[in-house]
């Protein structure tokens, strides 16, 4: 049994050691056909001007094709300004000739820029297209009439001249990864099934045949906690030092870098062909990834708790959801040609549920989509209260969800160290419920944008400065980057804990309208602090169980592993009636005394 | 102002210090020689598992205590001028009390075995036993622990806990013989066997053997045999540790005489948890109760009386509860090791031996006098009020369901036992309760 423990860690330790060295493999060699099959017509003769040392080039390094894609990009764009910009002569002319009428008109233009010249007609039309609330205003002072063609003229360089002949932020981004994904030459294209095999293949191997014989190395059924507090692994040490490290990386290229993780995501190109009929994207890659960390790590949760068949029911149930809903549901509908949807992803945990390019989507896909738009909408009012007055928020978040589900499975060597103080569950508080007025904000201004075509709210809030922010910062960023990176180093829930609006809507229901409780068992703590040392959420269990009151907080996501380690008996989740859900702190058993304690 | 002095910082003294504070503003001082904060004593073998650090068995963060405005010292008491109303320290200081509360513990049991001060041999009682052993138990392969109790059996899943091998002596016939009737102490023995603990029944302790240099090397027992070691245990029980009075003129027997109020032979000092000693116990119960329960009970009585409302200690129906490795233990009400006169038993036990039921009756009126529960988890609220008011015992196993407090989705036991009540009791043929639709398929 050792022995099979000991080859499954060694092809773990061999299959994830290739997944890093994939990531160096491949060669890249940018051809013509790559930038031609890429590129807009009208920018490749720009970009094959300047890009003459790239083209044909062998790069052994993705690093460096993109440092030099960077600086091709900032080339082009530094020229295309210096060709198109209004210079500071021309500025000086139109404020010359419409100071001198006091008011100023977009006919003069006429007068500073010929139509006969490419470039000055551009400057022109883009003078008129970004300048045309200043038609006919009326100038007193000569630095406000200066100001203001300062200001169109700026914002002609940011957004026009870059985006209409240069390459701006997103274009280039999108380029950078699709460049360097065509471009990918050598064995990991070539062999990609191969390469699953060695990486994925290696590692599920090697996991299983780790795990399988705790079932008989660990003894009889039961708590297996030993040794946590002293693993390097799970506390704090330099094994999940390095677990943290390596999953804040992936994130950050994940959301903000991925041209550098073309090799990984060329790697399930064939699983991707296979459901979807099309290449992988990033977010396939992860989906896979994370499906299968669930799955692998479901399975070491259920042989840990097989004692307990909530804890087994519960797991397989994270297993479903995230493999059936979240991996192979939507990949298949786009197989079909329906819209991308996870029925069981809710706003406004799904964020961009009503951003108009997804209602449009929805919309504009016939019976199904409006279905599934209902369906999102049903969830949102009817499913949450409905569903958390009966069983408390667990049925979500420790039963359907999918950052729940990677918290309970790969999270849950992790879930002792969440911090249980009073000023952590403070801070909690306020991070928690400023996301979810955040989350609610923002989508308040992306639907006014959706019906009224304006992007500003209340003339002061940019809604699609918000919407980005809240992607990068919240949906990326935290629940990302903080989210699972910090698993071993502040529990497992970071996110679900301080973050996600959606938990802060299913606590708010679960705290004042709902049977969910954990029952405390008459005087039986012995406040030992199992409960509170488990609970993945920071609650402290005992403050409340050492006092025979029942434990109700909105951020207790059900997932019973307090009531598992407790050696007392003294904690069980229950749906029962509302009346004494909030019990007076009464210890039973000693009768000298009969008042709140 | 009043000036509360408290001495010992365990569940006792700690709960008495909490509602003082509540009902008063007084004064509050406790002492304490073992560790700065209040800690849980029963979760030290967690320590040594891994499970949780030493910072996670204080049940109150550190602010707890100047927020609270109780005062911590940490310092160990030489002794008391009860006349004076003054304690002296071991570091020379003093400090003057208006009502004191003596809430110092307990001390383990050492029965003057030869070799009993060697190195490597230890009970298991405070946080320096626990750094001791975990000193002790460097490169151990082999233990040998002493006594059949709770803390001879969390010493050994402690060791166990670190793939040491145990060698487990007891005196009785079955594990824990003067707390359990044979049926569950067997079930013990069973399960301590499936876990790979060598337990030997009827057992004694001879001596201890001396590697020569001061160290243990082994044991021999009664019989004469040896068994080698580099560690042993000696849990053979507890006892009050009233070293600091007992030659003072306060009334002592094994621990601190004290009356229903739990004040000792002296006006204003107190006595509360495991150091306390009942004059005159309640019916069914003994005179001291060295469990975590009665600490708590009696700290949170004396409080009352200390600020002025004089309060009678009456516990309720007795209850405990413990873990031996994976089985979890529920007690409610009197079960003896031997069935009492006039009572019978109802035992149900399932068939992978780890769950057990047993319920005591009285023989000819059928009232319930207590319950032992093995793997099986039930409501102290419910069996409270059933033994308050002496519910039959039909009534109860046909009740039982209102009991469970197993985790959703386990199995339920309870018709299997109305079934054996039934079959023993066929006359009274009880309803059976019946699987639901979900249970039959996780089943």
């Amino acid at each position: 049994m050792k022995t099979i423990q000991l080859t499954g860690l060694a092809l773990f330790i061999t299959g994830f050691s290739l997944f890093i060295i994939s990531f160096f493999i491949p060669g890249y060699k940018v051809t013509e056909e790559v930038v031609g099959s890429l590129i807009e017509e009208s920018k490749q003769s720009s970009l094959l001007e300047s890009a003459g040392d790239i083209i044909n080039k062998d790069y052994s390094s993705n690093i460096s094709l993109i440092g030099d894609l960077n600086r091709l990009f900032e080339e082009i764009n530094e020229t295309q300004l210096a060709k198109y910009s209004i210079t500071d002569d021309e500025k000086k002319e139109i404020q010359e000739v419409n100071f001198s009428t006091g008011k100023f008109s977009l006919s003069s233009l006429d007068k500073i820029f010929s139509d006969e010249k490419q470039t000055e007609a551009f400057k022109k039309k883009a003078f008129n297209d970004y300048g045309g609330w200043m038609d006919g205003r009326e100038y007193g002072s000569e630095q406000e009439l200066t100001d203001h063609i300062t200001n169109v003229t700026d914002n002609i360089r940011k957004y026009g001249i870059v985006s209409q002949f240069g390459f701006d932020k997103y274009q280039s981004k999108y380029l950078k990864y699709a460049i360097v994904k065509e471009s990918s030459i050598g064995s990991i294209d070539n062999n990609s099934i191969l390469w699953i095999l060695l990486t994925y293949g290696l590692c599920i191997i090697g996991g299983i045949a780790y795990l399988l014989p705790t079932k008989t190395l660990d003894g009889p059924p039961g708590i297996k906690n030993n040794g946590i507090f002293k693993n390097a692994m799970s506390n704090r040490g330099w094994l999940g030092i390095l677990t943290g490290t390596f999953l804040i990386i992936f994130y950050i290229l994940l959301y903000f870098y991925p041209e550098y993780m073309t090799a990984w995501i060329i790697t399930v190109d064939p699983v991707s062909q296979l459901l979807k009929g099309s290449d992988a994207g990033r977010f396939f890659l992860y989906g896979f990834i994370y499906t299968l960390a669930i799955l692998v790590m479901g399975v070491r949760m259920i042989i840990k708790y097989r004692h307990s068949k909530y804890q087994i029911v519960r797991t397989v149930s994270v297993m479903f959801f995230q493999t059936a809903f979240a991996f192979l549901i939507p990949e298949i509908l786009l197989r079909l040609n329906q819209p991308y949807f996870d029925f069981k992803n809710i706003w406004p945990l799904d964020y961009d549920f009503f951003f108009e390019n997804e209602l449009n989507t929805l919309i504009q896909s016939g019976g199904l989509g409006i279905f599934m738009l209902g369906w999102g909408l049903g969830l949102i009012g009817l499913g949450v209260p409905v569903f958390v007055y009966f069983f408390g928020k667990r049925w979500y978040c420790s039963w359907v969800c999918g950052c729940g589900g990677l918290a309970e499975t790969l999270g849950d060597p992790y879930r002792q160290l969440s911090d249980k103080s009073l000023k952590a569950w403070k801070i909690e508080r306020w991070s928690i419920h400023g996301v979810l007025v955040f989350a609610i904000v923002m989508t308040i201004g992306v639907l006014y944008t959706y019906w009224t075509g304006s992007s500003q709210l209340f003339g002061v809030v940019d809604t699609y400065q918000m919407r980005s922010v809240y992607g990068a910062w919240i949906g990326a960023g935290f629940a990302g980057v903080v989210g699972t990176g910090f698993y071993p180093f502040m529990g497992n829930r970071v996110w679900c804990r301080f973050g996600c609006p959606l938990a802060a809507y299913l606590g708010l229901v679960q705290k004042f309208k709902s049977r969910f409780r954990i029952t405390t068992n008459g005087g039986q703590c012995i406040s030992c602090g199992n409960c509170s040392t488990y609970c993945e959420m920071g609650i402290d269990v005992r403050w409340y169980a050492q006092r025979g009151q029942n434990i109700i907080r909105s951020s207790c996501v059900g997932c019973g592993v307090c009531s598992a380690v407790c050696p007392r008996g003294v904690l069980n989740l229950e749906n029962r009636d509302e009346d004494g859900r909030f019990n007076q702190p009464i210890l039973l058993g000693n009768d000298s005394i009969k008042v709140s304690n | 102002m009043q000036h509360t002095v408290i001495i010992g910082n365990g569940i006792a003294g700690i709960t008495a210090a909490r509602n003082i504070r509540k009902l008063s503003d007084n004064k509050i001082t406790v002492i304490s020689g073992e560790t700065d904060h209040f800690f849980s004593r029963t979760a030290l073998m967690y320590i040594y598992m891994g499970h949780m650090k030493y910072e996670n068995t204080k049940p109150y963060e550190d602010w707890f205590w100047s927020k609270n405005k109780i005062d911590l010292m940490r310092d160990w008491v030489t002794s008391i001028d009860f006349a004076g109303k003054n304690i002296a320290f071991k570091n020379g200081s003093s400090l003057t009390y208006d009502q004191l509360i003596l809430a110092t513990g307990s001390q383990s049991n050492f029965f003057g075995w030869p070799g009993q001060d060697l190195k490597g041999v230890q009970g298991l009682y405070s946080y320096q036993d626990l750094e001791l052993m975990e000193a002790n138990t460097k490169n151990v392969k082999n233990a040998v622990i002493l006594g059949g109790g709770l803390i001879g059996v969390e010493m050994a899943e402690m060791l166990h806990s670190r793939g040491i091998h145990v060698t487990y002596l007891i005196r009785e016939s079955h594990f824990w013989g003067n707390m359990l009737p044979k049926e569950e102490g067997t079930l013990i023995d069973n399960h301590l066997a499936e876990h790979g603990i060598d337990l030997r029944t009827e057992t004694e302790l001879e001596e201890i053997l001396d590697d020569g240099n001061g160290h243990v090397k082994g044991i021999k027992t009664k019989t004469g045999e040896i068994i080698d070691c580099q560690f042993v245990g000696l849990t053979v029980g507890v006892h009050p540790n009233i070293d600091l009075v007992k030659d003072s003129h306060i009334e002592t027997d094994r621990g601190i005489l004290v009356d229903e109020n739990l004040q000792t032979s002296i006006q204003d000092v107190y006595a509360v948890g495991d150091c306390a000693q009942l004059k005159t116990p309640p019916p069914h119960r003994r005179p001291i109760e060295a469990v975590w329960y009665v600490g708590r009970m009696m700290g949170e009585t004396v409080a009352h009386t200390i600020t002025g409302n004089e309060t009678k200690y009456q516990p309720g129906v007795w209850f405990n509860s413990a873990k031996f490795f994976d089985i979890e233990y529920h007690n409610y009400g009197t079960v003896l090791p031997e069935c009492p006169e006039g009572c019978s038993e109802f035992y149900w036990e399932c068939s992978d031996k780890k769950k057990c039921i047993k319920v005591i009756y009285e023989t000819n009126s059928l009232k319930v006098k207590g319950v032992n529960l093995f793997g099986i988890r039930n409501r102290h609220e419910v069996w409270d009020r059933w033994l308050s008011q002496e519910k039959t015992l039909d009534h109860i196993i046909e009740n039982l369901p209102e009991a469970n407090f197993d985790p959703e989705f386990f199995t339920h036991w309870e018709g299997e036992i109305q079934e054996k009540f039934n079959n023993e009791f066929p006359d009274k043929n009880i309803s059976v309760r019946k699987k639901g639709f979900l249970e039959k398929i996780l089943a």
